[in-house]
């Protein structure tokens, strides 16, 4: 847990803490007392299991990028517009089109986070979908050959690296 | 408006169903796994549409529920047809060779 | 600039209607992806086609809920719902990918999908 030093590892408990009991009171709106010593109940439970799985560090809960990583996720949301709408027209298309293909591409980030976060937005968008990470490449499925041709995730993986890892856009 | 909501959720319905078929059909054990989950999210879907439906959003406790189940399940088919146990540790390395070749 | 605040003054009379032809718009964008699924050759292509159910619809459906729901409790629990959709969703998607990759089976490449010879027998 502690590998950024006991105190990072205190201070990301402490913002777990806090995100439970805002998730908590957010959803159940009501003051009683019973539901608060209930929900009290519920965040110490999940913050001992949290604990005990050893997933409360720096890579789980990267608070310090968010405002990057907001603007990382409006531009994949139009990302993942034009690539439904290409899907769309394929599931209509009288006659199936497709041509799919099964490509390896090599990726610039590093660290898990980065990698973890290329492969999800690569599945995440209609048509390409990541089968398996080894290493630097990714072995990529997709829908349309000319979709998944060499360079065709350069933009996207330039942004996740810069996104998740800090490096130069 | 209530026929707008009508018609949507009737739409979500027929393609629960079309699911259903492929989840019937599906060549694979594969095919099967990705018509239940995607079974699961549209299940997730409707049970908010008949919460707006009925005008009690109170559903949508339950659909969150759902989407969280949906996911550990998905997980748990696959980890037991991988390893044909609940029991084997998910940890990182080539666990690809224990896999049962199907 | 009158046209746009009488919009804003009429935003809980016109709310309803623009949620409930959202939720029409993410019902079609379902049946899509499900017809998808229906049609397409093999597993892999099928895969795509769920995606899209996944993203469009899901995201189209739950935003017209949200412009139809009563107060702000219900557009948080639909926020969290869509969060955690974007999150689980890919990561099922890879899930399910990986496991047939590393089961060995092969993705039908090229024209072949098109064709009748595209299918391929599970075991």
């Amino acid at each position: 847990m502690n590998k950024g030093g006991a105190f990072f590892g205190v201070g990301y408990l402490l913002g777990l803490f806090v995100a439970l009991v805002a998730f908590w009171l957010a959803m159940s709106g009501l003051m009683k007392p019973l539901l608060l010593s209930l929900g009290a109940v519920s965040v110490a439970i999940t913050l001992f299991l949290a604990m005990r799985l050893d997933v409360v560090d720096k890579e789980s809960a990267p608070y310090l990028r968010w405002p990057v990583f907001i603007g990382y996720w409006f531009w994949l949301m139009g990302e993942i517009i034009k690539a439904n709408w290409r899907v769309i027209r394929a599931c209509l298309r009288a006659d199936l089109d497709i041509n799919p293909a099964l490509v390896k591409v090599k990726t610039r980030c590093k660290s898990d986070l980065a990698k973890t976060t290329f492969a999800n937005s690569i599945t995440l968008t209609p048509g390409t979908v990541t089968l398996s990470v080894e290493g630097d490449k990714l072995l990529v499925h997709a829908l349309y050959e000319q979709d998944a041709e060499p360079g065709a995730f350069d933009d996207m993986d330039r942004r996740t690296a810069a996104a998740a890892e800090g490096a130069p856009a | 408006m209530n026929l707008l909501l009508a018609i949507a959720t009737f739409g979500v319905l027929v393609s629960i169903s079309l699911m259903l078929l492929r989840a019937l059909l599906g060549p694979t054990l594969y095919d099967r796994v990705l018509a239940v989950n995607s079974f699961s999210t549209k299940t997730l879907l409707l049970l908010g549409m008949l919460g707006f439906v009925m005008g009690r959003p109170a559903f949508l406790d339950i659909a969150l529920l759902y989407a969280l189940i949906n996911f550990v399940s998905t997980i748990a088919i696959l980890k037991f047809f991988r390893y044909r146990s609940f029991q084997v540790s998910m940890a990182r390395g080539p666990v690809a060779s224990q896999g049962e070749e199907r | 600039m009158e046209i746009w605040e009488a919009f804003l003054a009429n935003f809980h009379a016109w709310r309803p209607w623009a949620g409930a032809l959202l939720c029409v718009l993410g019902a079609v964008l379902v049946v899509i992806g499900t017809v998808g699924v229906v049609r397409f050759p093999d597993f892999y292509t099928r895969m795509h086609a769920a995606s899209v159910t996944d993203t469009s619809g899901a995201t189209s459906l739950l935003l017209g809920m949200g412009l139809m729901s009563p107060d702000l409790v219900t557009v948080f629990k639909l926020a969290a719902i869509w969060v955690f959709l974007f999150l689980t969703g890919p990561t099922a998607t890879h899930a399910i990918a990986n496991a047939a990759h590393v089961a060995g089976m092969q993705p039908v490449t090229g024209a072949r999908a098109r064709g009748d010879v595209g299918e391929r027998e599970g075991d």
